[in-house]
């Protein structure tokens, strides 16, 4: 009887084991074939002409099929430590999507409005109302010259990265 | 093997090799239902009727559909709509039955709160149909994402990120779910798959595990009384059809939800061909467009309650992220209906008009809901933003409260 019993149980336990080894690797490819594709992953790098920029008035440019305004600051606009300067001139560069639940906010007047929380964001892009937990993100982006190249990871980028931080 | 004879019907010979005889009984003509019941007790079998009309509607439309960014705007409003013969008639059989579907959950749900059929031997069925509400709720965002319009598009964008909110893994579980950093047509074809086969699949499982729930502690009645359904299904067939309290699924029970059901359907046409246009919005005409996200956005109506709770906390509170507050209340809100059956306190089962604190308590929550869903809808600014933080409060207090409301019903009551 217990002769039979622990027979029964080390078929058991081995089928166990057999079924582990073989589940680990289903899962992992499983979670793998939800990945981006390659294809996706290398997606491209957009530059922008910083001089053709108005102050005031914000460029919403797609990045990686996402919106990234570009806003030359005004001189009454505040300065801020994210702002991205170019010469003179002070930029805010920062990925469209609100941070609360990605919805694009809209430029009313001074500040980017949400419509679907109500989340506000000011020329700077921080926060200022609502659920937005986060200012507005930053795109990798580097200078050459009065371009402005997003996707690459130039040396105020990494700056203004560490500031964050 | 089975003693096989020569069969002298086509049903006999089945019957040997099936027990055909046996299984009808035990599913149909023998499966003992209570007589104490009302119309409330059919929506069961009208929301089954529903989910196969969703199939059936379904497979049509399945046989056109395009999932692919480019051409699934067009597959479902030119080649759908236009060309395909009653192609219209399928979708908006297809999105108001989706729909509709939801306010007969809802209304099947609270016929079970009200009448307290979720606790003592019944946990099984209540946690069963909350989880056939949670794979529908997935079920009908899957297919809201379908036809590729701007509603479809920024429902995905506001969904998908919610799972950003999930400490440490967040933003890198967003990207998988998306397969792509933003909705893009990975995230299309795989909801496309979630939506037409692997959903529909647990649905249909959930279904007979829903059904095989009600067999062992049996149907709850108007004043909850319990019966011996072994003697009473003995009277029964003894030809004392009028003193037993039972009466058999098939014949009797079902002819009286077929007549609750010819009510349903003749209201369920109404709407898919004069009034189809509440399940269509407008916005969703319009081709996704991710550089542009619509002036106002909300979810379907059935869903509003649960979004006003997750908009409701607009400002941080003690330290915590408004954000993070919006996220677990709506978790909660997700979650909560599923251990309803342990936070109610009360041992007896006793329909909310014998349960003083409890009926005040089951309308207030109907109230809150209705409130919740109507500022859902509207934009969030000024006042509204604060009717929703009051009744997104006020939702979770009265979850908060239930274990004392119930208690003290049956200590008034004597029963503890």
């Amino acid at each position: 009887m217990s002769n039979n019993t622990d027979r029964r149980s080390f078929l058991g336990f081995s089928f166990a084991a057999v079924a582990a080894v073989g589940a680990v690797p289903a899962l992992i490819g499983m979670k793998k074939a939800w990945d981006p594709l390659p294809s996706v992953l290398a997606g491209g790098f957009t530059e922008v002409d910083l001089t053709t920029l108005k102050p005031g008035k914000p460029a919403t440019v797609q990045w990686r099929g996402k919106p990234v305004f570009v806003l030359k600051k005004t001189a009454q606009m505040e300065k801020s430590d994210r702002d991205v300067i170019v010469g003179s001139d002070r930029f805010t560069v920062a990925i469209g999507l609100c941070t609360h639940l990605g919805c694009i906010p809209a430029w009313k007047k001074d500040v980017w409005k949400c419509a679907c929380h109500g989340g506000e964001f000011n020329a700077s892009g921080k926060q200022t109302f609502g659920p937005p937990p986060r200012p507005l993100d930053l795109p990798e982006f580097g200078l050459k010259g009065n371009i402005l190249v997003l996707g690459e990871t130039g040396p105020q980028y990494t700056k203004l990265m560490t500031v964050k931080a | 093997m089975a003693k096989i004879t020569k069969a002298n019907s086509v049903g006999e010979w089945f019957d040997q090799r099936l027990n055909t005889t046996t299984f009808n009984k035990v599913m149909m003509t023998e499966y003992w239902i209570p007589k104490d019941i009302n119309f409330l007790w059919a929506m069961g079998v009208v929301l089954a009727v529903t989910f196969k009309i969703l199939v059936i509607s379904g497979i049509f439309l399945l046989m056109y559909y395009k999932p692919d960014v480019n051409l699934a705007f067009d597959s479902v409003n030119y080649t759908i709509m236009q060309e395909v013969a009653y192609g219209w008639l399928f979708r908006h059989m297809h999105g108001v039955a989706a729909s509709v579907i939801f306010l007969i959950i809802y209304i099947h749900m609270f016929t079970g709160i009200y009448y307290g059929s979720y606790k003592k031997g019944r946990e099984m069925i209540w946690i069963s149909g909350m989880l056939l509400f949670m794979t529908f709720s997935a079920e009908g965002f899957s297919g809201y994402m379908l036809p590729w319009g701007q509603m479809s598009y920024w429902a995905a964008m506001v969904i998908t990120n919610l799972f950003g909110g999930i400490p440490v893994i967040g933003d890198a579980l967003v990207v998988w779910i998306r397969g792509d950093f933003n909705v893009a047509d990975a995230t299309l074809t795989r909801f496309f798959m979630l939506h037409v086969f692997l959903l529909p699949l647990a649905i249909m499982g959930l279904i007979g595990l829903h059904f095989y729930t009600l067999r062992i502690p049996h149907v709850n009645t108007q004043t909850s009384e319990e019966l011996d359904f072994d003697a009473e299904a003995e009277k029964y067939l003894s030809g004392d059809k009028k003193s037993a309290k039972v009466i058999p699924f098939w014949p009797v029970f079902l002819s009286k939800d077929f007549a609750v059901l010819s009510v349903f359907l003749i209201f369920y046409f109404y709407l898919v061909f004069f009034h189809f246009n509440f399940a269509m919005d407008p916005v969703n005409f319009d081709p996704a467009d991710n550089m542009v996200t619509p002036a106002h956005i909300y979810p379907e109506w059935y869903f509003l309650w649960s979004y006003e709770v997750l908009r409701g906390f607009f400002f941080d509170i003690a330290g915590i992220k408004a954000f993070d507050l919006g996220l677990m209340a709506f978790g909660v809100a997700n979650g909560i209906f599923l251990v309803l059956p342990f936070i109610d306190r009360d041992p007896d089962i006793l329909p909310a008009y014998k349960r003083p604190r409890f009926h005040v308590w089951f309308w207030l929550l109907l109230i809150d809901l209705i409130v919740l869903t109507v500022y859902g809808k509207l934009p969030p600014e000024g006042m509204n933003s604060w009717v929703g933080f009051v009744a997104a409060v006020g939702f979770l207090l009265l979850f908060i409260a239930l274990p004392f409301v119930t208690k003290a019903d049956a200590k008034a009551r004597g029963a503890v």
